[in-house]
């Protein structure tokens, strides 16, 4: 069994031929992390004896629990919350979270008897692009692991690419899902705003987190979509999709419309991703399908609206985080104030910092207007593009990643490069509009991500556009775990933190 | 206060509805259980967890709304308001802020006689914050207190803010408002408007100006009182202490008082300067509050009376004064005690006389709201028809009523036991007029010969010897019969 290579589908069927038993494929994975872990630091948190055990249960009671997702192994990034399992946001603010309840789309997957494996590292409260802002410790990118994996489902994605989950759940903000997925040569999808639950899902940005999949294949993708997707009474903006998420099958892309936004070309791609990208294109075109050229004229806009916004939403998010209730709290506090300063000063790193001192100036008395409300206006801009665009096209495509993966620590000081990462994902969170990233090939040995977006509710059509291309493009290299040389810096690590956990969660 | 001088006062008063579950999350509404027992992820911000609205509680403002004559807005907003503290648990409170629920109403009160019209601004939703209890340190604050507990059950509570314009012209008239609007939002059946426990709680903003001017002064705001006389009392201090600043030539600052009833006068909480930079901005874990035109159509269709349609129903159904129809017909207590009074065969007239009498007397002297005092409608609708069928005389009656209301007895009861009954037995009377005829010969005298007014004299002296409970009618006739013989 080949943990690089399988995928749900085959795993799957595996498990209902019974040729293999969800602990024998729970195995897999386990044996696979003990292999690789320590080289790519996907996990912030195992659960071998809740894998070992529910695998166990599911495979004595699997007339009981023969679910379509049953027995199939999933890691968490670790900003849903689990009930009885730590959920730290890879924060130190979080170090010792313990949930009482469970995010709705991660009860929807434990319902159907998928088989925890653990949580996934992720960049401090989902805010970076290469999961070096964790408190814990950066996470190796499996192809090279002298690079980022992306983030900030940077865990979530490593720990697929390097057979270390079978698929796994991450959650996109301004591209978090879909970026690591580029980077690490998976598929990733965000969904339309509203498609998943976010109820459980501790926020970064309220208007602009949605969960999404991060898998091997479209077909996989697809599967899990299926099982996540929903509207949710505890969660106030989640809607029921018009018509179910359907398995892909198309082969062919004849009568589909792909527009191609210049602007998203112009914003410094790199020649090898570009390559790979014009590449997809044309195949595109030999699928049937046509390719035109869009504008989306705002687009320039959007990264600035976007760090207005997000960082605006998030300092109000974050404030609950005060020491009082529940997580880190500071030594010896002198009184209220000194605690809340404290144990904020001390509980967050400083992308986290930045952010929220950002978002605090741009809703201050006598600046809304000029930040936060035309960051409002710029949305509505950068929605009105689409809506024009989808007027003649039906998908739009561009690079997921401007760059291929890039060195560890080559970055984390200059947060305006850092952001730059996510200039061709961020338009689609402004607009609330589902997009997936797939492989579509290698660039100095590292994989290039090719974006599909489509209308708000389009899942189906991105999928199975998606699901042809994935056939046509054949990308079948796997990561080599090769280290082309210097370490990340270590993060902070709390006592105890990146242990095993003896949890029994899901049963 | 010198006479060139008036005050201008806005008000604004924040009611906890009566719903059964909070504001955002299902955990229930309740008063006086064991400290965070109704506590869910929603409601103590855990990481993840995400607000849901009530819908009960957007209906309840919308009745409040409509009963102050405002606008519901066909959409409407949540914004978040940014403060860390710890009874604050997401250190934002879901409020609404530009685009409340309703806006631009008004509401008519009485006040000195007179009614007056006060414009509302705004009918808005918000949730209401935990309840902290500070150990140890003297001044029962968090500043010097040993350590603080957060009890997070009212947290969350479905809380509705009232907005009026500064269209209020006297402290008085200040007290009779918010008397008269929570009497409005009991009568509406959203909330018990319960003071001793909080459940309504009032902020007044005032400015004084020379009369006849147009313009608004600097204005302080007076927060957080619970009790309408504190209320008058502050302003009351307030307003003289404005007008002494203006006319020492100096300005007013700006600022928000406390009222400290024991020394009657009022003390900087905290300066504009100081004042909170909240970042309202609006809630994206919400979704707008849409209302359709058909849904308010059906709640104004479903409203219950209120009290100001009472008042003029009681003048014109039972032919009360405006006065006696605005002491009965304000609050929905003591209407529903006078319409049951009246509905058991008692004139409206008499039951109105008893029920602002006797009955308003006990309830104000025992501190008692109407309907919970020691006589019953129905007690007291048989005490009044004794009267009037003449069993019981006026004066007796109220020695009754004295009696009912200390030992909860029936009427009947006290009348027999005390033997406080009228007595209309002609026989028992008989004797009793023929004495007194016998004893007075000099004034049978001076009636026979034509004076009449003697027969006034004469009736005194039989009820003198019958204990005042002789039926003063009938010895008017037995007397009349004995003399004119």
């Amino acid at each position: 069994m080949d943990a690089l290579r399988l995928r749900a589908r085959e795993a799957k069927r595996l498990l209902v031929d019974g040729e293999i038993s969800a602990a024998e494929l729970a195995k897999v994975y386990l044996d696979q992390i003990d292999r690789v872990e320590r080289k790519v630091k996907a996990y912030v948190r195992l659960t071998p004896d809740n894998t070992a055990k529910y695998s166990t249960k599911v495979d004595r009671e699997m007339q009981a629990m023969r679910g379509p997702l049953a027995g199939l192994p999933i890691a968490i990034k670790d900003n849903m919350v689990t009930e009885g399992v730590t959920t730290t946001c890879a924060s130190k603010i979080l170090h010792n979270y313990m949930p009482v309840y469970t995010a709705t789309a991660v009860r929807q997957v434990w319902d159907d008897h998928v088989v925890m494996l653990g949580k996934t590292n992720m960049d401090e409260f989902a805010m970076g692009s290469s999961t070096e802002n964790s408190a814990f410790h950066p996470t190796h990118n499996p192809w090279d692991l002298s690079t980022v994996p992306g983030g900030s489902s940077g865990g979530s994605a490593a720990a697929v690419a390097a057979g270390e989950a079978l698929w796994a759940l991450g959650s996109d903000t301004g591209g978090s899902i879909r970026q690591p997925a580029a980077l690490c040569g998976i598929v990733g999808m965000k969904p339309t705003y509203g498609a998943v639950s976010r109820y459980g899902l501790i926020a970064f940005a309220s208007s602009l987190d949605q969960i999404g999949p991060l898998t091997r294949s479209v077909y996989d993708c697809a599967l899990l979509l299926q099982h996540i997707v929903g509207r949710d009474r505890n969660d106030a903006t989640s809607v029921q999709l018009p018509e179910p998420v359907a398995l892909p099958a198309a082969e062919r892309l004849e009568g589909v419309r792909v527009g191609i936004p210049q602007e998203y070309l112009a914003a410094g791609i790199e020649p090898g991703v570009r390559a790979r990208f014009d590449e997809t294109v044309a195949l595109v075109e030999q699928l049937g399908g046509t390719c035109v050229e869009v504008s989306l004229p705002h687009t320039e806009y959007a990264l600035p609206a976007y760090y207005i916004i997000a960082p605006a939403e998030a300092s109000a998010n974050l404030a609950r985080f005060d020491g009082v209730r529940y997580g880190y709290r500071c030594a010896d506090p002198a009184d209220i104030l000194d605690m809340y300063e404290r144990t904020r000063g001390e509980g967050f790193g400083p992308e986290v910092k930045r952010r929220i001192m950002i978002g605090t100036y741009a809703l201050s008395a006598g600046y809304y207007d000029a930040y936060y409300g035309r960051a409002q206006r710029v949305r509505t801009l950068v929605r009105d593009d689409f809506a024009r665009a989808f007027g003649a096209v039906d998908l739009i495509a561009s690079p997921t990643s401007p760059t291929v993966a890039f060195k560890a620590g080559s970055r984390v000081d200059d947060p305006l490069a850092m952001y730059m990462s996510d200039i061709c994902t961020i338009p689609a969170n402004l607009a609330g509009l589902p997009a997936v990233s797939i492989p579509c090939g290698l660039s100095d040995g590292l994989p290039v991500g090719f974006q599909l977006i489509g209308p708000a509710f389009s899942e189906n059509l991105i999928l199975d556009a998606a699901h042809a291309l994935e056939a046509a493009i054949g990308f079948d290299a796997v990561p080599t775990f090769r280290d082309s040389g210097t370490a990340a810096p270590a993060g902070w690590c709390p006592e105890g933190a990146i242990t095993y956990h003896p949890e029994d969660a899901q049963s | 206060m010198t006479e060139h001088w008036e005050p201008v006062i806005g008000l604004e008063m924040h009611v906890e509805l009566d719903t059964r579950t909070k504001m955002f999350c299902g955990c229930e509404v309740t008063k006086g259980d064991e400290p965070n027992l109704h506590t869910c992820p929603v409601c103590l911000a855990h990481p993840g967890a995400l607000p849901v609205v009530n819908q009960r509680a957007i209906e309840y403002a919308a009745r409040i709304a409509l009963a102050l004559d405002c606008t519901v807005r066909p959409r409407s907003i949540f914004h978040r308001k940014n403060y860390f503290y710890p009874d604050l648990p997401k250190a934002y409170q879901i409020s609404q802020y530009d685009q409340p629920l309703a806006t631009d109403g008004s509401f008519e009160y009485w006040a000195g006689g007179e009614q007056l019209r006060c414009r509302i601004n705004r009918v808005h939703m918000e949730e209401d914050a935990a309840k902290l209890v500070h150990a140890g340190g003297e001044t029962g604050r968090i500043a010097g207190s040993d350590y603080s507990m957060v009890d997070f059950n009212r947290g969350g509570t479905p809380l509705i803010e009232i907005v009026t314009e500064p269209d209020i012209p006297s402290p008085e008239a200040a007290r009779e408002f918010l008397q008269q609007l929570r009497n409005l939002v009991v009568e509406l059946g959203v909330s018990e408007c319960n003071m001793e426990e909080g459940q309504v709680r009032w902020d007044a903003n005032v400015s004084v100006r020379p009369v006849g001017s147009a313009e608004l002064g600097t204005r302080t705001e007076l927060k957080n009182m619970n009790s309408f006389r504190y209320l008058q009392q502050a302003l009351d201090a307030e307003i003289p202490r404005q007008v002494a600043i203006l006319e020492a030539g100096d300005t007013i600052a700006q600022e928000t008082l406390h009222f400290d009833p024991d020394t009657g006068t009022t003390t900087p909480l905290r300066s504009k300067e100081e004042a909170h930079d909240y970042r309202y901005f609006p809630e994206p874990d919400l979704v707008p509050v849409l209302v359709e035109q058909a849904w308010v159509d059906e709640l104004r269709a479903t409203q219950p009376e209120l009290p100001a349609a009472r008042v003029e129903r009681f003048i014109e159904q039972y032919g009360l004064s405006r006065a006696d129809a605005l002491v009965l017909g304000s609050s929905r207590g003591l209407a529903e005690y006078y319409e049951t009074v009246v509905g058991l065969g008692v004139g409206a007239k008499p039951a109105a006389n008893w029920v602002m009498g006797e009955y308003l007397a006990h309830l104000n002297a025992a501190g008692l709201e109407a309907g919970h005092g020691h006589v019953t409608a129905e007690r007291l609708a048989k005490l009044v028809k004794l009267v009037s069928a003449g069993t019981v005389s006026t004066s007796a009656a109220k020695e009754v009523f004295a009696v009912m209301v200390a030992e909860r007895a029936e009427p009947e009861d006290v009348v027999e036991q005390r033997g406080l009954g009228q007595i209309s037995d002609t026989a028992a009377l008989a004797a009793a007029v023929a004495q007194v005829v016998a004893d007075s010969p000099a004034q049978v005298e001076q009636y026979r010969a034509g004076k009449q007014q003697v027969l006034g004299y004469l009736v005194g002296q039989v009820m003198k010897t019958t204990g005042g409970r002789a039926n003063p009618q009938l010895v008017n006739e037995l007397l009349r019969r004995a003399l004119d013989r």
